[in-house]
C-alpha cells in the first residue's frame, strides 16, 4: 500500500511534467521564444513541486501513523480492560493485540482482545487507504495551483534550480549532521566517563585494566583506566605497518610510473588496487593463522621469543593491506608532476634515477606525504586485523615481538557481551573512541591540507 | 641498404664543403642537403626514420646542421619537427614506444651507437622546452642542477662561479642576483625561460635544442630571448623549432621546412623565405597550408 502511495506520487509528478510543459506552450500558442523559461522547465517545476512535498507528506505520515493508531486503539479499549492498570501494562495489552492481529497466536485470545485485534486491523487498512487518497488529493491540489502560476513571464527555470539547490543542500546537511551527531554522542558519553574517572588519569595513566566489580561488595580489583599503554600499542602496530607499507608502496609507485612498460602497468596497477579490495577480515585470519605462527617459529629458530600475537605480525599484515593506499596515492602524485620537468632534467643529462631522486620525488613529496598520512590514519583506526591478530592485554612496551593491544581492540572487547551503560568500563570505550577520533581527524586534516596545497601548484 | 652509402655521404660532405653545385634532381634533396654550410658541421643526420609504435612520424630525413649558427625547423603542427629535434640528443629514447633508425653524427661521431650513453650526450646537447619549466627549487639550484650532477665544479666557489656565469650569459643575472635563493617558479614567464636557458648552458653544451621556446611568452620576452640566442650562437650551435615564421626569419641563418614527416626543403633562411624551391614551402610560408 505504501508502494501504491509512492507510485501514485510518481505518476502524478509525471503527469504534472507533461501537463505543465503543454500548458506553457499553449499559453504562448507554441511560440517558444515568448516564454521566459523553456517548456521543459515549466514541466519540471510542476513535477518537482508535486513530487517533493507529497513525498515528504507520505514519509511524515508513515512516521506517525502507528502512534496515532495506538492511541486510537487505547481510546477504544473498554474501561474494565484499562482500569487500574499502569501505562506499561496497557502497552503490554497493546502488544498482545498487535501480535494477534498479525496472526501469531500463543493461546486462544479472549473475545475482547480478539475484537481489539480486529479493530486494529481495520484501522491499519483504513489508514493505508487514507494515505493513498490524501497523497493523491494533495498532489492534485498542488498540480492545479502550480498550473495556475504558469505564464509567459513565469521564472520556471529559477524555480527548478532553487529546488535542486535545496535538494543538494539537504544531502550535504545529512552528511554533516550525522558526523556532528556522532561527535556529540561521543563527547557526551565521554563526559559521563570523565565524571567517574578523572581525565588526567585517562590521558596520562600507565595502566589499562578496565575491570570493575560486577556486583556491589564483590572483592575485585579496582579498574585502572590509563590510556597510554593502549595508545602506545596502537602507535607501535601502526608504525610497523607504515614501515612495511611506505617503502614498498612508494617503490612500487615509482616502478609503475617510471619504469614499467605501459602494457605491464595496465596489468599491475589494477592488480595492486585489487589488494585494497580484500576484506580486512581475510587479512586478519591470514595474520593469525599464517604470519604469526611463522614468525614465532622463525623467531625461535634464531633465539628470539616472539609472542604468538606479536605486534610485528599484526603490523606487517596491516602494512600489506596499506600498500595499495600508499602506492596509488603516490602514483597519482608522481603522475601529476609535469612531464616537462622530467624531460628537462633528462635533457640536462641527468639519469633516470637522478631525475627521480632530485626532481620527481621532491615535486611529488606533498602528495606522497598526504598519502602516507591517510594510510597512517587508516592504520590507527583499523580494527579487524588487530582484533584477530593483536593481543588483549595492554602492555606498555615498544618491543615489536611482544603482544600489545590497540584502541580499537579495546573498544571492541569493552562493548561486546553483556554490558551496562552506566559503569566506567563501558563508558571508557567512548573516551577511547573520542581520543581516537581526534587523533585520526588531526591526521586527516593535515593530510588534506598538504594534498590541497600541492594541487594548487600545478593546476 | 646500399653498401657504399657511407662513402657516398662522405663525398657529398666534401662536395658541400668545396662549394661545388650538385646537379642532383630535387627528389633526392632529403637525402643530400644541397646548401653549403658557411660554418663547420655540427650535426649530420642521415636517413632518419622515427616510429611511434607502428606510426611512422619521420620519413628518411637527412639534414646538416652547422656550428655557431641558428637552424630553424618550421612546418605545420604534427609535421615531425619536434620529433627530429629530439633525435639530436636522443630524447626520443625516453619514450618507450618510440623507435629511431638512421644515423646522427655529432662532430663526426655517431650518436646512435651503444658506445654513446645518451645521458652524457644530453649534457653536450642541451635542451630548452616549449613551456618554461624551472624545477621547483631555488634559482641557484635550478642552474646548479646540471653542473652538480656532472661534477663540473670542484667546490662551492667554483659552482657559484658557474651559476653566476650561466645566469649572466642568459642575461638574467642582474634581475635575480638578490634573490638567488628564491624559488625559480616565482619568476615571470620570460625570466623563467631565460632561467631554463641558463640551466641548459650551465653544463657547457656544444649545442642547444629549443622546442618553441617563445610560444608561451609575450613579444617583449620573446625579443629578449631572440637577442640572447644571437649572442649564444657565437659559442654553440642552436636548433630551434618554431611556429612563428617571423621568428625563423629574424633569428636563423638556415631554415628547414618539414611537412607530413618529411623534410621538404632546407636552405639559407633568406632563400627559403624569398625564393623557396618547393611549392609546399611556398604555400606554407604564404599561409596557405599549416
Amino acid at each position: 500500500m505504501t508502494t501504491l502511495a509512492f507510485a501514485s506520487i510518481l505518476i502524478m509528478s509525471a503527469m504534472g511534467y507533461f501537463i505543465g510543459r503543454r500548458r506553457s506552450l499553449a499559453i504562448v500558442n507554441g511560440e517558444r521564444y515568448r516564454l521566459h523559461s523553456r517548456p521543459v522547465y515549466h514541466g519540471a517545476f510542476v513535477a518537482l513541486w508535486i513530487g517533493i512535498p507529497t513525498t515528504l507528506f507520505v514519509l511524515l505520515w508513515l512516521l506517525f501513523q502507528y502512534s496515532v493508531i495506538d492511541s486510537l486503539l487505547i481510546g477504544s479499549m473498554s474501561a474494565d480492560l484499562t482500569e487500574g492498570r499502569s501505562g506499561e501494562q496497557v502497552q503490554l495489552i497493546l502488544n498482545e493485540v498487535k501480535s494477534i492481529a498479525a496472526g501469531n497466536f500463543f493461546n486462544i485470545p479472549s473475545p475482547e482482545i480478539q475484537d481489539l485485534a480486529n479493530t486494529y486491523n481495520a484501522l491499519v487498512a483504513k489508514f493505508r487507504w487514507m494515505l493513498v487518497a490524501s497523497a493523491i488529493v494533495i498532489a492534485a491540489a498542488i498540480l492545479l495551483f502550480t498550473l495556475s502560476r504558469i505564464s509567459d513571464s513565469f521564472r520556471a527555470r529559477q524555480g527548478v534550480e532553487k529546488v535542486l539547490d535545496g535538494v543538494m543542500i539537504g544531502c550535504s546537511l545529512i552528511a554533516i549532521l550525522t558526523t556532528l551527531g556522532i561527535v556529540v554522542s561521543l563527547v557526551v558519553e565521554s563526559l559521563r566517563f570523565f565524571s567517574k574517572v578523572p581525565f588526567y588519569e585517562f590521558l596520562f595513566g600507565l595502566n589499562w585494566e578496565p575491570q570493575i566489580p560486577i556486583r556491589e561488595g564483590q572483592v575485585a580489583a579496582e579498574g585502572a583506566f590509563g590510556a597510554i599503554p593502549v595508545f602506545t600499542g596502537t602507535l607501535l602496530i601502526a608504525g610497523i605497518s607504515l614501515l612495511v607499507a611506505v617503502p614498498i608502496g612508494l617503490l612500487a609507485a615509482i616502478y609503475l610510473t617510471q619504469y614499467a612498460k605501459s602494457r605491464l602497468r595496465a596489468f599491475i596497477k589494477p592488480l595492486l588496487e585489487f589488494l585494497a579490495g580484500v576484506p580486512t577480515v581475510v587479512y586478519g585470519f591470514f595474520a593469525v593463522l599464517v604470519v604469526a605462527p611463522a614468525m614465532k617459529e622463525w623467531g625461535a629458530g634464531i633465539g628470539l621469543d616472539i609472542a604468538p600475537n606479536s605486534a610485528i605480525a599484526a603490523g606487517a599484515v596491516m602494512g600489506i593491506m596499506l600498500i595499495p593506499f600508499v602506492s596509488s596515492l603516490s602514483d597519482d602524485a608522481i603522475s601529476a608532476v609535469p612531464q616537462s620537468l622530467t624531460d628537462s632534467s633528462l635533457g640536462l643529462g641527468a639519469t633516470k634515477g637522478e631525475t627521480i631522486l632530485n626532481i620527481l620525488l621532491p615535486a611529488a613529496l606533498p602528495g606522497i606525504i598526504g598519502g602516507i598520512l591517510l594510510a597512517a590514519s587508516r592504520a590507527i583506526g583499523e580494527t579487524m586485523i588487530v582484533v584477530m591478530a593483536a593481543g588483549l592485554i595492554a602492555t606498555l612496551t615498544l618491543n615489536p615481538f611482544e603482544a600489545v593491544t590497540t584502541v580499537t581492540v579495546q573498544i571492541v572487547t569493552l562493548l561486546i557481551g553483556d554490558t551496562a551503560f552506566d559503569n566506567p568500563k563501558t563508558l571508557s570505550a567512548f573516551a577511547l573512541g573520542l581520543l581516537l577520533f581526534i587523533v585520526t581527524l588531526f591526521l586527516n586534516v593535515i593530510a588534506l591540507r598538504i594534498v590541497q596545497k600541492y594541487r594548487e601548484k600545478y593546476d | 641498404m646500399e653498401p657504399n652509402m657511407s662513402t657516398e655521404y662522405l663525398d657529398i660532405a666534401n662536395l658541400e664543403n668545396s662549394n661545388v653545385e650538385q646537379g642532383r634532381p630535387r627528389s633526392e634533396a632529403a637525402e643530400t642537403p644541397d646548401i653549403t654550410l658557411d660554418t663547420d658541421l655540427k650535426f649530420r643526420a642521415r636517413n632518419i626514420d622515427v616510429f611511434y609504435d607502428t606510426n611512422q612520424a619521420l620519413f628518411d630525413v637527412s639534414l646538416d646542421i652547422g656550428d655557431n649558427a641558428i637552424t630553424a625547423l618550421i612546418g605545420p603542427s604534427g609535421c615531425g619537427k619536434t620529433t627530429f629535434l629530439r633525435c639530436l640528443n636522443r630524447m626520443n629514447d625516453v619514450i618507450d614506444i618510440c623507435r629511431v633508425t638512421g644515423s646522427v653524427e655529432l662532430d663526426g661521431d655517431e650518436i646512435y651507437t651503444d658506445k654513446v650513453d645518451p645521458v652524457l650526450l644530453r649534457a653536450r646537447v642541451g635542451m630548452v622546452f616549449q613551456k618554461p619549466n624551472p624545477f621547483p627549487k631555488s634559482i641557484f639550484d635550478n642552474v646548479a642542477y646540471g653542473p652538480k650532477i656532472h661534477g663540473l665544479a670542484a667546490d662551492k666557489t667554483e659552482l657559484e662561479e658557474i651559476v653566476v656565469n650561466s645566469l649572466k650569459k642568459a642575461g638574467l643575472f642582474d634581475e635575480v642576483k638578490d634573490r638567488l635563493a628564491e624559488p625559480g617558479t616565482g619568476l615571470s614567464g620570460g625570466q623563467q625561460q631565460r632561467l631554463c636557458i641558463a640551466r641548459a648552458i650551465a653544463t657547457q653544451p656544444e649545442a642547444i635544442l629549443m622546442d618553441e621556446p617563445c610560444s608561451a611568452l609575450d613579444p617583449i620576452a620573446t625579443a629578449r630571448i631572440e637577442e640572447l640566442m644571437g649572442e649564444l650562437k657565437e659559442s654553440l650551435a642552436i636548433v630551434i623549432v618554431t611556429h612563428s615564421m617571423q621568428q625563423a626569419a629574424r633569428v636563423s641563418q638556415r631554415t628547414a621546412f618539414f611537412h607530413l614527416g618529411t623534410l621538404v626543403e632546407c636552405g639559407e633562411t633568406e632563400q627559403i623565405f624569398t625564393n623557396p624551391h618547393d611549392d609546399r614551402t611556398q604555400s606554407y610560408i604564404t599561409g596557405r597550408i599549416g
